[in-house]
């Protein structure tokens, strides 16, 4: 991949590759978004359309707790656009992936988004490479997999009946365990990680719930980070 | 197939709600030049974010799923790829319970 970057089929491929490496990370978390689902009373087409549109696991699950009849459009819809936040800086930090593009690759890229993507494509950026295929790819690939997960569960849910403790359920931490493994870049990412990991732990004892505990340790670590970083050159 | 229409009007209303998140970000970006504080911030903001998610998950965790964490970061870490380190993980946590340990 050249220094342009840009978005090529090549990198489509390897981002749905790469996605599939994640299978065992991402399923059992579809599984149970179609079990969840079946369990309030939506239909297969109901769930379908519920996952293809929104493809955000943990807002979708909070979504579920809240449902009633008639459904409720709005508490369903905040949720998302609270639980969901954390994505918006995601994007922003893939924007030299995604500066060279425009149009339909540009925001059908976006509509896929999700942090394992992420994660993998800001692996790719810095190893060099700026290709938005390569996360347009990884994402697709994750919805693929999604949707397939969450009808598995939305049939067979009731059959398969895994407890919630189950160590398969382990699988999706596993996941993005192992990515944080790929965007360790050395010694001085110790610090804003610990204060990251610091700070989520407070708000979350403070008794907050999603998303406040990761967005705020994401921002006191990066925000420390940031600051470490320019420190020198401010002064 | 069965399709309600405020089932309908539920789920279009979180689509919308979760692309804002998914697009604003980057869109905010694409019109507005931030400054290098910002830039240096998204630099670090991909560690951190997973690193706040997974924090608070694994202090209320007992010490069998620490462990099985663990054995994840020395397999990713070894081999570099991320299959074989979600199944030693998972594996770990598997063997761990059977031998009712955690």
């Amino acid at each position: 991949m050249d220094e342009r970057g840009g978005f090529t089929r090549q990198g489509v491929r390897r981002g749905m590759r790469a996605a599939l490496a994640l299978t065992l990370g991402l399923s059992p978390f579809g599984l149970v978004v179609g079990m969840t689902s079946d369990g309030v009373g939506l239909s297969l087409a109901e769930t379908l359309l519920m996952s293809g549109l929104v493809f955000a696991g943990t807002s979708q699950l909070v979504a579920l707790q809240l449902w009633a009849d008639p459904a409720p459009i709005l508490a369903a819809s905040l949720a998302c656009l609270v639980i969901n936040l954390r994505l918006a800086p995601m994007g922003a930090a893939l924007a030299p992936v995604l500066d060279r593009t425009r149009g339909i690759r540009l925001w059908g890229t976006l509509m896929v988004l999700v942090d394992n993507s992420f994660a993998l494509a800001i692996a790719e950026l810095r190893a060099g490479r700026r290709d938005a295929g390569y996360l347009f790819g990884a994402g697709f690939g994750m919805w693929l997999n999604w949707m397939a997960m969450v009808a598995i569960g939305h049939v067979f849910g009731t059959a398969l009946r895994l407890p919630a403790g189950h160590p398969v359920f382990f699988a999706s931490s596993a996941a993005v365990l192992a990515l944080l493994v790929q965007l360790w870049r050395g010694r001085s990412e110790l610090q804003p990680w610990i204060l990251a990991g610091a700070a989520a732990v407070m708000v979350q004892g403070l008794g907050l719930g999603a998303p406040w505990p990761v967005l705020a340790g994401a921002f006191a670590g990066a925000g420390y980070g940031a600051w470490r970083d320019t420190r020198g050159r401010r002064a | 197939m069965m399709l309600r229409w405020d089932v309908l009007a539920a789920i279009l209303g979180m689509a919308l709600a979760s692309y804002i998140c998914r697009a604003g970000g980057y869109a905010v970006l694409r019109v507005t030049r931030p400054p290098p504080f910002v830039q240096a911030m998204l630099q670090h903001l991909p560690g951190c974010i997973f690193v706040a998610f997974l924090a608070p998950a694994f202090l209320s965790a007992g010490w069998a799923t620490v462990a099985a964490g663990a054995v994840v970061l020395l397999v990713q870490a070894r081999l570099r790829r991320l299959a074989p380190s979600i199944l030693a993980g998972v594996g770990t946590l598997w063997l761990l319970r059977l031998a009712g340990i955690g």
